[in-house]
């Protein structure tokens, strides 16, 4: 299909665009299959604006028959075109930036509204942008990913005497949203695991996601136990959880669900493990929110960071009414409960929920981040999501087709990898020196996944990646982020590495929101940019006597 | 009085861990010794409440509740002890004369003329000259100078210079406590005043000519506006409320030129209540983060600092952008107005952002216009209703501006928090009593917090500020958006060291720039040292560039061999460098960087020329730089 069968108007000149932080300007706006571009007429010196249409996720228009609207401008002294009518356009991004288009000409804005509307929602993944973004200083023959379950299995000599890499899955058949390669306990063989990924919800049977030196016991993740109403049992899959306590220990499996939503999930086929079927396992249940209770708290967030009222009580109350700060809370306390068996206890733990591609992936790597100090690096933090969102297979494209503006009714979408974010936010803000990445790199994360120029979080798993030639048609945004340039505005340079496990406080007055996310279009964030800027300025200044010297003396 | 128990546990408040030591109490502190040698001091004037609960089967407890928000918890093994700890504290609690204050016990090893001087460091004479007065409108007045018009001002007052003394005293007779309008601020750019008073005794109809001539000539020394706006800061139904007790405020159909307006600030029982919801809501156990917004909004506590802010960006626009001059005033004129006319004076000029402007405003506002800091820092045994957190409740707001405006504060909350300790601790002389009046005999056996304060200043810096900020942005406007309006951990939580960030970039940054400022000296050092040793080089070049002739190239040669001679020289030379740079810098922050430098620096003297020195030595400054610049980079 044609990308310009929707496009009926391309170029509108005359076109007034209002973004936050810049005056409005004039200046040519062109519709393209991607992306919508706004050129500065006459001004050389400002590089067009360019909008990715996925990012675009509310689009309000009003169409009004003006006659002052060249008034508007006449100050300016520009020539004008007396123009009868106009529209405005509102797009509401994704990245929660709110932009409006004053667009002359009726017709023109009506058409450029339903170019962006049809455009702006196409679901075939191969006509994404990722599939035609050619940049010269990336080249298709690299590398796609930072490391595969080999790699990162060689990497680890201390687990090959009790684990195996797994190529069970190598043809996705036993399950459709893991890799091809899993590793496992050693002692059981493909055979076995066939049949327990049958016990699990999407065949997701427990795989290793990490192993810790110090007290020798690991992090697993699942999906959870068919089980069903009649308490079915699968001796593969209880062999399988025994092996990897090997006998005497005990385990502890943390259900991401209620106690009461997990006896529910039996009527529906699903279940948990039972006492007595595990032996050695203990049950921990913590409820976490996901779907669409999450993705409406972020909903209410959004909107109550965008209530102009100057009123505290009012502005408070939202904020509760969101709940967001208490599924901050709830997943970060989770994530310390499972870091705490594994360091201070020394148990292994199995961590899932229902499908296990949500909330156990959001524990699973807040833990690791709590643990693991390899993980807190900038390449070891990006290593930790490929493995534990990409390619343990979070459904990308399900949960991040819309974010908070959208009219359009909830299917699948959930903000868990923004809330992931968050989380990992408010460790690097109660450690400032234990995270090699700086916050830049989070916003940037949670830009790109609703909406990217790269591959990277296209499609909800490596089934369908490998299936629409992600892998080869697309560049990877981590490999992107690694490069010299990048890695530089992406590093803290404050960063000092620690061994220790960081324990984050998760008293309330300890979280905070995250305003550099949520509030960073609004006009009064800009106190705060500009005061990053002067900093920046400042120092440069400071240095500048310095460096001008160092010149002098090279010449 | 001396007093030590052994076995004693202190509990945390938020987790279940809890530490073993010893208990001492002595005539000034309560000290707990950790088993690990840690300790825990706590001065007896910041000791709010004692209180025993009763026993347990690991002893008995005791609750100690302190002035700067501290809270402990000490289980006494042995209920004896813990009665004579409980008895003797109760005693210590409450002193009834300013004599019995640590003022006056406190020796820091200090003549009395050092004292002397550590009193002189803020002039409030030279402050109001800074601020161009006095002025062709407005002069310095004595009536005052033996507090007989007023006993809560200073002696020294600023009025109009058509205020004569009739106008003045029959004015201070129609105001509550004799607290006629002075002048508190000039904003020298638009020669707009702001005023302070206390409320006028209006009742129902009353009225004053001479207060009436007072506001007046207060109008009349400002060309730029017709009028003065009078800002009543306390709510309207509070006003009129105090109109049945024969007070109340003006009525604008008798005072010509003026506008009259209500801000709505609530008064220090609201307040006081207010800060103690607060305070219950985040000392509770295992709260859940929805009833810690709950909490926080239903304790008022940011509504109440937000509405004292918007007060302050309320007086600021008028003098500022409308050049008027404003008239502050609520009932007594030394709460409310006090913290209004400081936060205005915080907006408005930049010098108050720094160190010791800072201190000469809470000086001026605060010390010399009579706030209450005995009565409503709860100094001396006395009216439990006259204690409110209005003080703590200005830092609050102060440290509200300093999260939206990083770089224009010259101070970190470091002053701020330290500052109001020593509000508690009656430790100095400022902060004591209730006026000038009373403490003028206190300052003679007594130190001066200023003096001590800016003698480790280092210590409060705000390694984000900006000198620079202050000509771009004279005057602040900080955003009333209430997300702006955060709750202040590191003050009412300040002890709870398990609530705070684990590692502090305030610190770090504090420490870099030290580290910083050390290694730019030795690239100083570097530069004279290479400067002087490239000195024969030149010669040599621009000898050789100039010898054409025969007899001249004789010369030459004789110069290349000394060229080659010095090569050989500089050979050990560059040795001899790369160790001592290697060695210097080893002791600064980039402790990799000056490694791989010396290494390449080692590496390159067997290769590289003497002419490479330079340019290494310049790669080397410009690495330190990079360096340092990404440290700083940081969102602070």
């Amino acid at each position: 299909m044609e990308f310009s069968e929707h496009i009926k108007t391309a170029n509108v000149e005359d076109v007034v665009l209002r973004r936050p932080f810049y005056q409005p300007t004039k200046g040519t706006l062109c519709v393209t299959g991607h992306h919508l571009i706004f050129s500065n007429r006459g001004g050389d010196s400002a590089r067009p604006f360019l909008l990715l249409l996925r990012n675009i996720d509310a689009i309000e228009k009003s169409v009004e028959n003006l006659l002052g609207y060249s008034r508007l401008f006449s100050s300016t002294g520009q020539s004008q075109r007396p123009s009868v009518s106009s529209g405005t356009i509102t797009l509401k991004c994704k990245d929660l930036c709110v932009l409006q288009l004053d667009i002359p000409g009726m017709e023109e804005c009506l058409n450029i509204a339903s170019s962006i509307e049809s455009l702006s929602s196409l679901e075939t993944v191969s006509e994404m942008y990722p599939f035609f973004y050619r940049p010269p200083f990336l080249s298709l023959q690299d590398q796609w990913g930072l490391s595969s379950t080999e790699q990162h299995y060689a990497q680890m000599k201390e687990i090959h005497d009790g684990w195996r890499v797994s190529q069970v899955n190598r043809d996705y058949s036993v399950s459709p949203s893991y890799p091809p390669a899993v590793i496992v306990p050693h002692s059981i063989d493909d055979e076995t695991l066939v049949k327990a990924a049958r016990f699990r919800q999407g065949g997701r049977f427990p795989v290793l996601c990490y192993y810790h030196r110090e007290t020798g016991t690991v992090i697993m993740r699942s999906s959870q136990p068919l089980s069903g109403a009649n308490r079915k049992r699968c001796r593969e899959d209880e062999l399988l959880l025994q092996a990897v306590i090997d006998g005497s220990e005990l385990g502890y499996i943390i259900d991401t669900r209620s106690s009461q939503q997990a006896q529910q999930a039996r009527m529906t086929g699903g279940g948990f493990e039972s006492k007595s079927c595990y032996r050695g396992w203990k049950r921990l249940h913590r409820q976490l929110e996901k779907g669409k209770v999450l993705q409406e708290s972020l909903i209410k967030l959004v909107e109550a960071c965008g209530d102009q009222s100057h009123s505290v009580d009012r502005w408070l109350s939202k904020l509760e009414n969101s709940k967001w700060l208490s599924h901050v809370q709830t997943a970060l306390s989770t994530a310390g409960l499972v870091a705490e068996c594994v360091e201070r206890d020394g148990h292994s733990v199995l961590v899932h929920g229902s499908e296990g591609t949500d909330t156990s992936l959001l524990v699973s790597s807040l833990a690791q981040l709590i643990l693991d100090p390899d993980s807190r690096t900038l390449a070891g933090f990006l290593g930790l999501l490929e493995r534990e969102w990409v390619q343990a297979g979070h459904p990308f494209q399900q949960r991040c087709a819309h974010s908070a503006y959208s009219h359009v009714r909830l299917r699948h979408e959930a903000p868990v990898f923004v809330l992931l974010l968050d989380c990992v936010w408010q460790l690097a803000r109660q450690f400032p020196l234990a995270m090699g990445f700086s916050e830049p790199l989070l916003l940037r994360l949670a830009k790109e996944v609703y909406a990217s120029d790269y591959g990277t979080f296209l499609c909800n798993s490596d089934q369908e990646r490998c299936v629409t030639g992600v892998k080869e048609r697309t560049h990877c945004l981590f490999q992107s982020l690694l490069r010299a340039n990048e890695r530089q505005h992406y590093s803290n340079p404050l960063y000092e590495r620690t061994e220790l496990a960081i324990w984050p406080s998760i008293q309330p007055p300890s979280l905070q929101l995250w305003k550099g996310l949520f509030l960073q279009w609004t006009d009064d964030a800009l106190h705060l940019v500009e005061a990053q800027k002067v900093i920046q300025n400042l120092v440069s200044q400071c240095h500048r006597p310095l460096n001008e010297k160092v010149e002098n003396t090279d010449g | 009085l001396e007093h030590s128990d052994k076995q004693v546990r202190m509990l945390d408040r938020f987790s279940n861990k809890s530490t073993s030591g010893t208990l001492h109490l002595t005539a000034t502190h309560l000290i707990f010794v950790e088993s690990n040698a840690a300790v825990t001091t706590i001065l007896h004037h910041h000791i709010a409440s004692v209180e025993k609960l009763s026993l347990t089967t690991n002893g008995c407890p005791l609750v100690i509740q302190c002035r700067n928000f501290r809270v402990v918890h000490f289980v006494v093994q042995k209920e004896r002890d813990c009665h004579d700890i409980y008895s003797s504290l109760l005693r210590l609690l409450r002193p009834v004369s300013y004599e019995e204050l640590y003022a006056f016990s406190y020796n820091p090893k200090q003549n009395d003329q050092q004292r002397e001087e550590g009193w002189q460091l803020i002039d409030l004479g030279a402050e109001f000259e800074r601020m161009g007065v006095p002025c062709d409108q407005w002069q310095l007045t004595d009536v005052n100078r033996d507090y007989k018009i007023c006993d809560t001002y200073p002696r020294d007052l600023y009025v109009p210079i058509t205020a004569s003394k009739p106008i003045i005293v029959g004015s201070s007779k129609f105001r509550s406590k004799g607290r006629f309008p002075v002048l508190t601020y000039f904003y020298q750019e638009k020669k707009a005043a702001v005023c302070r008073c206390s409320q006028p005794l209006s009742g129902f109809s009353a009225r004053c000519l001479e207060d009436e001539s007072m506001l007046q000539a207060i109008s009349k020394a400002n060309h730029n506006s017709r009028f003065v706006y009078v800002m009543d800061t306390r709510p309207k139904l509070n006003a009129m409320a105090n109109r049945a007790a024969g007070k109340g405020y003006e009525n604008e159909d008798n005072y010509s030129n003026i506008r009259f307006q209500f801000v709505g600030i609530e008064n220090i029982h609201v307040m006081r209540s207010s800060l103690q919801k607060l305070l219950e809501v985040v000392g509770s156990r295992s709260l859940s983060a929805s009833d810690y917004l709950l909490g926080l909004e239903s304790s008022g506590w940011l509504r109440h600092v937000k509405a004292v802010v918007d007060a302050a960006i309320c007086l600021t626009k008028a003098v500022t952008v409308e050049g008027a001059s404003v008239l502050v005033h609520c009932s007594d004129g030394w709460d409310r107005t006090a913290q209004v006319c400081s936060l205005g004076a915080l907006l408005m000029d930049p010098y108050y952002r720094t160190i010791k402007g800072f201190m000469v405003l809470i000086e001026k506002d605060w010390i010399s216009f009579g706030h209450k800091f005995a009565d409503r820092c709860d100094q001396l045994d006395g009216d439990p209703k006259e204690v409110s957190p209005v003080f703590t409740q200005f830092l609050d707001c102060v440290w509200q501006l300093t999260e939206q405006f990083p770089q224009a504060f010259e101070f970190s909350e470091w002053l701020l928090l330290q500052i109001h300790e020593h509000v508690h601790s009656c430790q100095y002389g400022n902060l004591l009593a209730n006026n000038q009046r009373q403490r003028e005999e206190l300052k003679d056996r007594t130190h001066s917090l200023w003096a001590f304060l800016l003698s480790e200043q280092q210590n409060y810096v705000n390694p984000a500020y900006c000198p620079g900020h202050a000509e771009t942005h004279p005057v602040l406007e900080p955003s009333t958006l209430p997300c702006h309006f955060k709750f202040w951990r590191n003050m009412y939580l300040q002890f709870d060291r398990s609530m705070h960030p684990r590692q502090s970039i305030l610190k770090n940054v504090l420490t870099l720039k030290e580290n910083n400022r050390q290694l730019e000296d030795t690239v100083k050092e570097l530069e004279a040292v290479s400067n002087l040793s490239c000195l024969p080089v030149c010669l040599l070049v621009c000898l050789s560039l100039h010898s054409r002739s025969l007899f001249h190239s004789l010369i030459l040669a004789m110069s290349l061999s000394v060229c080659l001679l010095v090569l050989i020289l500089s050979h050990y030379l560059t040795l001899l460098f790369s160790f001592w740079v290697s060695w210097s810098l080893s002791h600064g922050l980039c402790l990799n960087v000056s490694a791989s430098c010396s290494v390449s620096l080692s590496l390159s003297v067997s290769v590289q020329k003497f002419f490479n020195l330079k340019a290494l030595f310049a790669r080397e400054i410009c690495l330190i730089t990079c360096q340092n610049q990404n440290s700083q980079k940081y969102k602070i």
